[in-house]
């Protein structure tokens, strides 16, 4: 029978069925960050158990964290203590791939996983971050997980799961010149909205994913979750094999060879069915940004926001709501509106290719007065690159500073915090309420967007 | 884990839409190291003012509406996978969140919790909505072993869904992770096979 990538991967690790219900699923790598794991720890004590397999799981400090002066004490106390709590669960749990504050394995889960070789085709992937779907632009079946199920994994390496519906959405075509991953992912996410995929397992598929870099796979992936999606997966070709081999976790010698045998057959069949197909023109995408208080609440940067009557009635109060925080009224068109702050970071563009086109459209110019620009690498590793490539003199000279890296105001933990009322152009993945600090105002978009809207202070299309 | 049979209460209504895990509980909130205390934190942004004083539009605020039930509109829970988000409606008191559709990870961390979301209909949520408008004190009755859920006042009741294990966990009180302990051998042998 013909099965699509995802039925493959996943009917190659059913460990077994419970009567009526959900599948016990066994995973392959497991990453654990400080924020979602302490309880799980907690949890594992409590019930005198083990960690059964600790080398298959990665730990890194990401979230709570601050981004300059790595090298010293966190100041804040609870966050120190949620710090130091997670290096003591590693060693009293011996967990022996545990990369701290300041390692050069460092980073935002998402990005030194697959940098660092952790993430492979065919592979089950979790973690307590609901980003994890970022992994599966290398043909794994990757998802977020709620702390309990961190405790099941760290107990049992397994988790039990429903099995998702499976849908394919297939980008015809090339993008246009200046149309980055980010747009397109927040392009489908404004046509399916948060909920459009909410029980779905989604297949990218078309010329413009196969075109893609893996870091630009990763963006799109890692915005499956905002649609609802359960992650999003990519079959792997040779662009795929190219990126993962000769990285330090990657199989090597007569292992990659055998494990690259199987990869290769890890696409989806000629006549498989999906639950749901759905098809767009990648000729048809803009630079994007949104206008409201999510991700699905996206539109062309030349575009305006609906009007109060192409909203549906339910969601009226709700959409109302939204542009109050946002004050922005029904209809205004954003172009050319002052901002105050640019992110540019996080699991979905705080990546390496991010910076180059960020670096590429800075250069020669200057960023404007009025932007406090935060320019987060995802990991050390990342870093390094900036360094070494040149892009850290390139963006210093057009008035830029780096930070150092981690989740920071993705999520707004630490104290890179946008102040209320402030506007922030983010490279990042949501845009909900207070996301970035109470009363912050988030427009997403892609890093080139970010670096025009960086540059003139105002948001901007960057082809112009 | 506490069981879950049945429930009769008055309700709390959060008529809003795609109410985000980052709205239960924001990112702040989540440098605690143990489940405790989330339930003081839950919705804060909308509860309380800048200096902490409660606001007195936000519906936890409002006296009228108490109930271990929160009545919340379409794509509830959407967002982060941070299971603190249900420990905050668990620990402030809520049992059971009706809506018309419910996030994936959000739906299984509450379960994991003892914590029970109730689909129904958009027009089931509606009427609900529209009854307590009149009567703050109108209850819900949920029967979670013959799957019902009903609008006491109006007599409107809905069958609505649940994983028969997941119901079978709930009424018993047991978690997913009894269970998994109880494969460890067949999860070697699984292990072994593969290579
Ligand atoms: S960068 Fe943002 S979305 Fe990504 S793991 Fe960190 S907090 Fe989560």
């Amino acid at each position: 029978m013909s099965k699509t990538l995802f039925d493959k991967i996943w009917d190659a690790h059913v460990v077994s069925s419970v009567e009526n219900g959900p599948t016990q699923l066994y995973i392959d790598r497991h990453f654990c960050h400080e924020v979602t794991s302490p309880q799980a720890f907690n949890g594992l004590r409590a019930r005198g158990l083990k960690v059964f397999r600790p080398e298959q799981t990665t730990l890194t400090a990401d979230h709570n964290t601050p981004t300059i002066n790595q090298d010293q004490p966190v100041n804040d106390p609870i966050s120190r203590n949620q710090l130091d709590t997670f290096a003591s669960n590693a060693v009293e749990f011996n967990l022996p791939l545990y990369f701290p504050l300041g390692h050069i394995k460092n980073g935002v889960v998402h990005i030194i996983g697959p940098e660092n070789g952790f993430t492979h085709p065919g592979a089950t992937i979790v973690c307590g971050d609901s980003h994890t779907s970022t992994h599966g632009a290398f043909g794994a079946i990757a998802f977020g997980i709620g702390t309990s199920e961190v405790e099941m994994v760290l107990a049992t390496q397994c988790v039990l799961q429903s099995r998702p519906k499976t849908m394919r959405i297939t980008f015809n075509g090339k993008l246009n010149e200046d149309i980055t991953a980010k747009d397109l992912a927040l392009y489908m996410i404004s046509k399916l909205t948060t909920g459009g995929a909410t029980g779905y397992f989604v297949e990218y598929a078309g010329e413009a994913i196969r075109s893609m870099s893996m870091e630009e796979r990763m963006t799109v992936c890692n915005l499956s979750i905002e649609m609802g999606a359960r992650g999003g997966l990519i079959a792997p070709d040779q662009t795929t094999f190219d990126y993962v081999k000769g990285r330090e976790f990657a199989p090597k010698g007569a292992e990659w060879d055998k494990k690259l045998a199987y990869w290769q057959t890890l696409n989806t069949d000629e006549g498989a069915k999906f639950d749901k197909e759905l098809v767009f023109e990648a000729a048809d995408i803009q630079p994007m940004i949104t206008y409201g208080t999510n991700p699905g609440m996206g539109m062309g940067i030349a575009e305006s926001i609906p009007t109060l009557d192409q909203v549906d009635e339910a969601g009226r109060i709700s959409y109302q709501k939204s542009l109050e925080y946002m004050g922005f009224a029904p209809g205004e068109k954003l172009e050319g509106k002052a901002i105050d702050y640019v992110f540019l970071g996080s699991c979905t563009n705080g990546r390496i290719e991010d910076f180059r086109v960020f670096a590429n459209y800075v250069k020669g110019k200057k960023k404007a007065d009025n932007v406090t620009a935060w320019l987060v690498p995802g990991s050390w590793m990342v870093e390094k690159q900036i360094r070494e490539e040149g892009l850290y003199d390139i963006l210093t000279e057009a008035g830029f500073a780096l930070r150092q890296p981690g989740c920071s105001a993705c999520l707004a933990m630490n104290d890179d915090k946008v102040p209320a009322g402030k506007y922030a152009v983010s490279t990042s993945n949501r845009n909900f309420e207070g996301r970035q600090g109470s009363g912050a105002r988030t427009i997403l978009a892609g890093p080139l967007v970010a670096a025009a809207a960086a540059v003139t202070g105002k948001i901007t299309d960057p082809r112009n | 884990m506490e069981k879950f049979i049945k429930l009769t209460s008055s309700v709390v209504p959060l008529p809003i839409e795609n109410v985000d895990t980052d709205q239960i509980i924001p990112a702040r909130f989540l440098k605690a190291t143990d489940k405790n205390g989330f339930g003081d934190n839950l919705f804060a942004d909308w509860r309380y003012n800048k200096d902490g004083s409660p606001k007195s539009d936000f519906v936890l605020n409002d006296p009228k509406y108490s109930g271990s039930i929160l009545v919340a509109g379409k794509n509830f829970g959407s967002g982060s996978s941070r299971e603190h988000a249900a420990w905050a409606i668990d620990g402030y008191g809520f049992k059971v969140v009706v809506s018309s559709f419910f996030a994936d990870i959000f739906q299984n961390n509450a379960l994991n919790n003892g914590v029970l979301p109730v689909v129904v209909s958009a027009e089931f949520l509606a009427d609900v909505f529209l009854t307590v408008n009149t009567d703050s004190k109108a209850t819900l009755t949920i029967d979670l072993l013959n799957q019902t859920v009903t609008n006491d006042a109006t007599g409107k009741s809905e069958t609505f869904a649940i994983n028969a294990y997941k119901k079978e966990c709930l009424v018993n009180g047991l978690d997913d992770i009894d269970y998994l302990l109880s494969k460890k051998t067949q999860t070697e042998e699984f292990e072994k096979a593969r290579v």
